[in-house]
C-alpha cells in the first residue's frame, strides 16, 4: 500500500529530556553496532509525543541510530501503526474490522466514526479533535467488537457506548478502559467457568485497565514523565553481545576473533552512557560563548546537521579552528561523548573539512551549503 | 473437563494476584534452578517426551526445534527469540499470558534460553498491545529486582537479558523470518529458508523462534513431569491449549482446555452454548483466519486438535482461535473480510501473493454481491491454487486457503447469490 509523507511538516522535531533518555536506554537493549534495531520502538515514541510521525522526526530518529534516511522512512511506511498524517488532538480511533469484529458489529462502529467524526479514515473532525480509521485484527477477538483509542482498548462495544466514548472524551474526559459491558476481562461474561479458586475479590480491574488508571495516559501525548525510566538489563550478555559480528558484516560471517572483540566492547553502550564516555580521551577546551559573539556555521561540515551543530555548541565547540585544532585524543573524547552521535568526528572526518574550511577554503559539500542547496 | 489444578495458566483473567508474590503463590519459579541444573540435555528430551507441538499455529513439535540449535557455539551467540505478535484474526490468547500470567513466560524463556545456550532473548510484542508491554515489562523489572534475570539468573549459574522489543502493526512479522527481519530494524519481509533460523538467524546468529504459549507452558510441564502433559489429548496431540472462542456464541471466551476436546463440549461448557442453538451454527473457522471454515454440522462432533481437524476436516487448529458464525453470518463477506485483510498485510515481496491478494480480493467482492458469473468461481479457484505455494511465506498460502474452503463447503450458496442477482437483473429488465 502507499503510503506517502504529509505535505505539510513542522520545522523541527526533537524529543523532551525524558523520551531521550528512555531512547537511549532502548539503544542499549541491542549488542554494539546494532542500534538500527530500535528504529521502531524510537519511532513509535516519536509518534506518542507528536501524535503522528513528521519528516523531521523520521530524520532525527535515523541521525540518533547511525541509519540512512531512506531506511527509516522504509520502515515508517511500511508498519501501518505508524501514522503519517496529522491526527485528532484528543485521539485516533482505531476500530477494529477484521471478521471476528465485523460479524459482532464492526460495521455500526464505523458507522458511528463516519457520523460523529469524519466521513472519510483519516480525515480529521471538524473541531479538530478526532480522526479515524479501520484496521486490521487487534487482537482483542473474545471482546468483539473493540476499538482502540490513544493507548487503550475499549471492548465488548456497542453504537451506543461508543458514541458514549467519544462525547466523553471529547468533553476532555478519559472513560474506564476495558470491556464496556461489565465485563472484567475475557471470560464469559456470564461468570467464570475455571480458575474459580483463583480469585481475588480485591481485584477489581484486569491488567490492562490497571495501568491505564493507575498511569492514567491513555490519550495523553507522551513526554517520558508519566513512568519512572528503568532499564536493568544488559550486564548478563555482556560477553555475548562484544563477539557480534559487526554491522555490515555478512549474516553468517565468522565470528570476530577475540582481540576485535575486545576492541568492540569499548564503545559498547551501557545503561548509563556518559559514564564511559568521561573515561575515553581528553576533552578538548571548550569556549562558554563564541568568539565575538557570532559562531561559525557548522553545518558546512558534512556530517553536522542542524541537531549535532546545536550539540557541538552545547559542548562549547562554535568555530572550525577550534575542530581543526583537535588531537586524536580530544577526538576520541568528542565520538565518546556526542549522545545519539557517536563516532562522528572520525567517520565524517570533521577535522580535516575544519582545517580547510578554517583556512579560508571551501569543500564541494561547504559550497553547496553556501548556495543553500543543502539546508534551509 | 480439565480440573482446575491441571490448569497451567492459573491467573488467565487477571483475577488473582498479578506480581511476582502472586505467580510464587501459584507455584511458578519454583525450583527454577534445580531444573536448570539437570542440564541441556535434559530439558530438550522432557519437552520432546512431552509431546509439546508449537502453539503459533504451525504445530512443529517444540522439542525437536530446540535440538536443531549448535551444541557448541562456532563464536557466535545463541538467541532465542519469543514470537508475541499475536496477530492471526480471531486469535487474543497470548494476550492474557502477558498481561495477566507474565511470569509464565518470563520463567519459561530463561528455561529455553538455557536449553539452546542462549544468554540473551528477545521478546517481539505486537505494536498494538501498549498496556500488554508495559505489565510485561513491569513484570520482567520485577523478576531483574528479584534476581530471577541477569547475572546467575535465579541462582542457577546461568548470565541471562531478557528484552522486550515491539513491533509497530504488521501481521507479517509474526512469520519468523519477518520477525527477525523487523527485530533488526527493517521492514517486516520474510527471508529466503535455507539458511533456517537455527544456523542463521537474529543478527546472522543461531536463533530459535517460539511462540509466546509454547514458552510459557515450559516450565510446568518440567516442574510436573512430560508424562502429567502428555496424559492429555490424543495421541501426539498432547497437553492443554488455550483456546480462544469469538464470534456467535453466548459467552466468548478465553479458556485453557484439554487438548482433543470435543466442539461441543468446549462450547457448551464454557460458552454457553451456541447463539440461538446448535440449529443456528452456520460455520466454524476453528483455528484463526489462515485454516479454511468447516460447516457447522460437520462441527459439532469435531475434536479439537491438529490430527483430526487436520486429516477428517480438510481444516486446521492453527492457533485454536475459535470463529463461529450462526444463520445471521452472510458467510462469502466474512470469508471477503479476510481476503481483505491479507490483501492488506501482503508484505509485497513475493508477486504472486501480492498481486494475487488484491485480485482474489476483488472477486470476492463481486461475490459478495453476486456481480459474477458461475464460471469465475472455477476461476478463483485455479488462483488460489497458483499463490499456494508459490511464495516465500506462507501468507500466500493463508490467503487462498479460507477462499478455498468457502468454495468447498459453501458453492451452493455462491452460486445461489449470483443467480438471484441475475434473475433480479433479468425481471426488472423484463418489468421496464
Amino acid at each position: 500500500m502507499l503510503r506517502r509523507l504529509h505535505q505539510d511538516q513542522p520545522e523541527s522535531f526533537a524529543f523532551t529530556p525524558d523520551n531521550l533518555a528512555w531512547a537511549e536506554a532502548q539503544m542499549t537493549k541491542y549488542p554494539a553496532g546494532r542500534q538500527a534495531s530500535a528504529v521502531i520502538p524510537l519511532l513509535w515514541r516519536a509518534q506518542e509525543q507528536e501524535g503522528w510521525l513528521t519528516r523531521p522526526a523520521i530524520e532525527g530518529v535515523a541521525e540518533m541510530l547511525g541509519m540512512p534516511y531512506m531506511r527509516v522512512l522504509e520502515v515508517a511506511s511500511f508498519y501501518f501503526m505508524f501514522q503519517l498524517q496529522p491526527v485528532g488532538s484528543v485521539a485516533h480511533v482505531q476500530i477494529c474490522g477484521t471478521t471476528s469484529c465485523m460479524i459482532c458489529g464492526a460495521e455500526d462502529l464505523i458507522a458511528v466514526c463516519k457520523d460523529m467524526i469524519a466521513p472519510k479514515a483519516h480525515q480529521v473532525s471538524e473541531d479538530g479533535k478526532f480522526s479515524w480509521e479501520e484496521v486490521e485484527c487487534l487482537g482483542a477477538c473474545t471482546n468483539a467488537p473493540m476499538a482502540q483509542i490513544g493507548k487503550d482498548y475499549y471492548e465488548d462495544l456497542t453504537e451506543d457506548s461508543l458514541r458514549d466514548l467519544l462525547t466523553r472524551l471529547g468533553k476532555g474526559e478519559v472513560p474506564q478502559v476495558g470491556p464496556q459491558n461489565g465485563r472484567f476481562a475475557s471470560e464469559p461474561k456470564s461468570g467464570i467457568t475455571s480458575l474459580t479458586e483463583y480469585v481475588n475479590a480485591s481485584i477489581k480491574l484486569n491488567a490492562s485497565a490497571q495501568l491505564a488508571d493507575d498511569i492514567g495516559d491513555t490519550v495523553k501525548r507522551i513526554d517520558g514523565t508519566e513512568v519512572p525510566l528503568r532499564a536493568p538489563w544488559g550486564n548478563a550478555s555482556e560477553k555475548t553481545t562484544a563477539g557480534e559480528p559487526a554491522e555490515g558484516a555478512k549474516p553468517a560471517a565468522p565470528a570476530p576473533s577475540k582481540t576485535k572483540a575486545a576492541e568492540a566492547l569499548k564503545p559498547a553502550p551501557q545503561a548509563k552512557p556518559e559514564s564511559d564516555g568521561e573515561n575515553v580521551g581528553t576533552k578538548p577546551e571548550a569556549l562558554d560563548a563564541p568568539k565575538g559573539g557570532e559562531a561559525d556555521d557548522l553545518k558546512r561540515i558534512k556530517g553536522i546537521g542542524p541537531k549535532l551543530e546545536k550539540l557541538c555548541n552545547a559542548l562549547g565547540f562554535y568555530h572550525f579552528d577550534q575542530i581543526a585544532a583537535w588531537t586524536e585524543d580530544e577526538v576520541a573524547w568528542v565520538d565518546a561523548n556526542l549522545e545519539g552521535f557517536k563516532g562522528r568526528v572520525t567517520r565524517d572526518a570533521w577535522v580535516s573539512q575544519a582545517k580547510t574550511l578554517a583556512s579560508g577554503g571551501e569543500t564541494e559539500f561547504s559550497s553547496r551549503v553556501k548556495k543553500g542547496d543543502v539546508y534551509e | 473437563m480439565l480440573q482446575d489444578q491441571d490448569r497451567i495458566f492459573t491467573n488467565l483473567y487477571g483475577m488473582h494476584d498479578r506480581t511476582l508474590d502472586g505467580a510464587k503463590k501459584r507455584g511458578h519459579w519454583d525450583g527454577t534452578a534445580k531444573i536448570i541444573q539437570n542440564g541441556r540435555d535434559w530439558i530438550i528430551d522432557q519437552m520432546k517426551a512431552s509431546g509439546l507441538r508449537g502453539r503459533g499455529g504451525a504445530g512443529f513439535p517444540t522439542g525437536l526445534k530446540w535440538s536443531f540449535m549448535p551444541k557448541e557455539s562456532d563464536g557466535r551467540p545463541s538467541y532465542l527469540v519469543v514470537n508475541a505478535d499475536e496477530s492471526e484474526p480471531g486469535t487474543c490468547k497470548d494476550r492474557e499470558i502477558m498481561r495477566n500470567d507474565p511470569h509464565t513466560l518470563i520463567e519459561g524463556c530463561l528455561i529455553a534460553s538455557f536449553a539452546m545456550q542462549a544468554n540473551a532473548c528477545y521478546i517481539y510484542i505486537r505494536g498494538e498491545y501498549i498496556r500488554e508491554k508495559e505489565a510485561l515489562q513491569a513484570a520482567i523489572d520485577e523478576a531483574y529486582d528479584a534476581g530471577l534475570l541477569g547475572k546467575n539468573a535465579a541462582g542457577s549459574g546461568w548470565d541471562f537479558d531478557l528484552y522486550l522489543h515491539h513491533g509497530a502493526g504488521a501481521y507479517i512479522c509474526g512469520e519468523e523470518t519477518a520477525l527477525i527481519e523487523s527485530l533488526e530494524g527493517k521492514k517486516g519481509m520474510p527471508r529466503m529458508k535455507p539458511p533456517f533460523p537455527a544456523g542463521a538467524g537474529l543478527y546472522g546468529c543461531p536463533t530459535t523462534v517460539n511462540n509466546v504459549e509454547s514458552i510459557a507452558v515450559v516450565p510446568t510441564i518440567l516442574r510436573r513431569g512430560p508424562e502429567w502433559f502428555a496424559g492429555f489429548g490424543r495421541q501426539n496431540n498432547a497437553g492443554t491449549k488455550l483456546f480462544a472462542i469469538s464470534g456467535h456464541v453466548n459467552n466468548p471466551c478465553v479458556v485453557e482446555e484439554a487438548m482433543s476436546i470435543s466442539f461441543e463440549e468446549l462450547i457448551e461448557k464454557h460458552c454457553g452454548g451456541i447463539r440461538g442453538g446448535w440449529d443456528n451454527l452456520k460455520a466454524v473457522i476453528p483455528g484463526g483466519s489462515s485454516v479454511p471454515c468447516v460447516r457447522g454440522e460437520n462441527m459439532r462432533d469435531a475434536i479439537m486438535d491438529f490430527d483430526y481437524l487436520r486429516g477428517e476436516l480438510g481444516s486446521g487448529l492453527g492457533t485454536a482461535a475459535v470463529i463461529v458464525m450462526d444463520q445471521s453470518t452472510d458467510i462469502i463477506k466474512a470469508i471477503w473480510r479476510l481476503s481483505k485483510f491479507y490483501k492488506h498485510e501482503s508484505c509485497g515481496q513475493c508477486t504472486p501473493c501480492r498481486e494475487g491478494t488484491g485480485w482474489m480480493m476483488r472477486v470476492m467482492d463481486r461475490l459478495v454481491k453476486g456481480e459474477a458469473d458461475e464460471e469465475e468461481i472455477d476461476m478463483l479457484w485455479d488462483v488460489t491454487k497458483q499463490v499456494e505455494g508459490h511464495t516465500i511465506c506462507a501468507l500466500g498460502d493463508a490467503a487462498a486457503w479460507p477462499i478455498q474452503g468457502l468454495i468447498r463447503n459453501f458453492r451452493d450458496e455462491i452460486e445461489d447469490r449470483i443467480k438471484a442477482q441475475k434473475s433480479g437483473k433479468m425481471s426488472a429488465v423484463a418489468a421496464e
